[in-house]
């Protein structure tokens, strides 16, 4: 007992209020571990700006009214047009059938049945964009010819999963008393679903097909099984053929290493790149402001 | 749906299938042109997986650290706006961040890291002499990590924010710092959940095609140095499709995707399965 009291120092009121020994080198390593972490989410957002700042800088020099307007070489007017209509056409095959998807699993699936297809969706997302590609052509384009129908199924097999689980999250946050309150008034089920749910979960669904029209806006790996050979230099709003499209010409002019294609891939990034920013960023802001007010 | 897209790929494999049976998964000969033509998808696996990899080896520690940032020390302010740019990242196409890769990213990479790295590091056989272009399996790494990266941060970040704050301030009130909270309490409670992001993103890097074809050179030989060329499944399909002519060539394509397949379904499977275990363990904690 006596020894304990003896080996413990004496408390020096002059001593430094600094930390020293052990709990000095916890607190700089945790420190190091804090730094560590804010350079990383420096470090991402670096890249973005760079990338993004490139884009701007390198496009805009090929920017023009003509670059916009007309067909090649002088610009890809017919690439824009096009990309409008296959993602234009994949928003009508996969919105329709992805909101269905979502009311099936809220509304109607039992717990089963919706956890196999919900497995299915988060596979069919994760799925190579290319695989997706490959069975395209294999189911409409060998043995016939190319179009921007088939690129379409492509982008709407894409665009499905993330079009159904982004319904299904809204259509989980519509109040269960509103549900309670349709069936008390003796209202059969679709009708339900017609007036009172569908209506109150549409802004949800509305942002999370733009998420998904910009994620196919610029996928380009179905494309070029599906819709890579065109006459780049007229418009063409033909679905059976293939359509000159923004994602493709880029690859293209990149491959082909001379500094005219170049400019005009750079140009065309810039289009690209700003109007899936502008859809994403737009249909997030709203997503963040639905989440902090609830439905009324 | 699934069945039906497996059975397509499948079904265009055939012809190579019953030609090259499952040698043809390690085979590293690729040669296309007749009376000669024989295909393996060897190096090209060896590409797949040496780049996603060291992808996700570069990315995975990057992107905790981000979700460790963005979860428990940003200040609110600070989280909504870096929060939305991260997941931009995600949102750049993969066409252009190919193309940015190509004219920005493997000058400066050939210019200054790959001989950085070769004079420093040359002892170790993966970081050989910088070759003539910045075309490089190291480049498409990079470019894969910049795509995982925002998808792993996303998913881990939501993670650290369902871990309990009460275990937290129990940490915080017996004098463990920072780093030990994160260390003792979040990564070991998340755990689980981390490594089914971190599948998901491995998953996503072995599938890109375009942004992979457009970096990394197409060679065609496995060799040891990362600042060589190669090639990757998917990179080879997207690349060699559109020229193929003979049936057999799309055929071994085809039976390339059909691998691919394989190797995302796994990837993506496991990670489901790891992140179901995930949900019932934290729901047994809460009962």
């Amino acid at each position: 007992m006596s020894d304990l009291t003896t080996t413990a120092a004496p408390f020096d009121p002059t001593a430094p209020l600094r930390p020293s020994g052990n709990l000095r080198r916890r607190q700089i390593l945790s420190r190091l571990g804090e730094w560590i972490a804010t350079g990383s989410a420096l470090l991402a957002v670096a890249v973005l700006v760079i990338v993004v700042y490139t884009v701007f800088v390198r496009g805009s020099a090929a920017l023009s009214l003509d670059f916009l307007l007309k067909g090649q070489p002088e610009g890809i007017g017919p690439a824009i047009v096009g990309t409008m209509l296959m993602v234009g056409v994949a928003t009508a095959i996969a919105m329709p059938l992805g909101v269905l998807v979502g009311l099936y699993l809220t509304e109607f699936a039992n717990r089963r049945a919706a956890a196999a297809v919900r497995l299915t969706l988060d596979l069919m997302n994760g799925l190579p964009s290319i695989i997706i590609g490959l069975f395209v052509f294999g189911l409409l384009v060998a043995g016939r010819s190319q179009s921007a129908f088939a690129a379409s199924v492509a982008l709407a097999i894409i665009m499905l999963p993330l079009v159904a689980r982004g319904s299904q999250e809204v259509l989980l946050l519509v109040p269960e008393s509103l549900r309670d309150a349709a069936e008390a008034l003796g209202v059969s089920r679709w009708r339900t679903v017609l007036t009172v749910i569908l209506p109150s979960a549409l802004s949800g669904i509305v942002t999370s097909t733009v998420l998904a029209v910009a994620r196919a806006a610029g996928e380009t790996a179905p494309l070029i099984f599906a819709c890579s050979v065109f006459d780049s230099t007229r418009f063409d709003l033909n679905v059976t053929e293939a359509v000159p499209n923004i994602p493709v010409t880029i690859y293209q002019l990149s491959e082909e290493a001379n500094p005219e294609s170049f400019a005009r891939a750079w140009g065309a990034s810039l289009v690209l790149i700003s109007f899936i920013l502008l859809a994403s960023l737009g249909a997030r802001a709203v997503l963040a402001r639905g989440r902090r007010r609830p439905l009324r | 749906m699934l069945g039906l897209i497996g059975y397509e790929v499948v079904h265009g494999a055939s012809p190579a299938i019953s030609r090259f049976g499952l040698g043809f998964v390690l085979d590293s000969s690729w040669q296309p042109n007749p009376p000669f033509e024989n295909f393996g998808a060897g190096t090209l696996l060896f590409g797949t997986v040496v780049s996603s990899f060291f992808a996700l080896l570069l990315g995975g520690p990057i992107a905790v650290s981000i979700g460790l940032y963005l979860s428990l020390l940003a200040p609110q302010g600070v989280r909504g706006v870096i929060s939305p740019l991260v997941e931009m990242l995600a949102a750049i196409p993969s066409v252009i961040l190919g193309f940015w890769g190509i004219l920005v990213l493997a000058p400066f990479v050939h210019g200054h890291v790959e001989p950085w790295l070769h004079e420093r590091l040359g002892f170790i056989p993966i970081f050989g002499p910088p070759q003539t272009t910045g075309a490089s399996i190291f480049t498409a790494s990079l470019i894969l990590t910049i795509m995982i990266v925002p998808i792993i941060a996303s998913i881990s970040r939501d993670l650290f924010l369902a871990v309990p704050q009460d275990v937290q301030d129990g940490a915080n009130a017996l004098g463990a710092t920072r780093w030990e909270v994160v260390r003792g309490i979040v990564l070991p409670s998340t755990a689980s959940g981390v490594v089914a992001a971190a599948l998901l993103g491995l998953g996503r890097a072995l599938g890109e095609a375009i942004a992979v074809t457009q970096v990394i050179g197409a060679g065609s030989e496995i060799k040891a140095s990362l600042f060589e060329t190669g090639d990757t499944l998917a990179g080879r399909i997207a690349n060699q499709f559109p020229g193929a002519i003979t049936e057999m060539h799309k055929a071994s394509l085809f039976y390339l995707g059909a691998i691919l397949l394989v190797i995302g379904l796994v990837s993506n499977l496991s990670a489901q399965w790891i992140g179901r275990r995930f949900d019932y363990r934290r729901m047994a904690a809460a009962e």
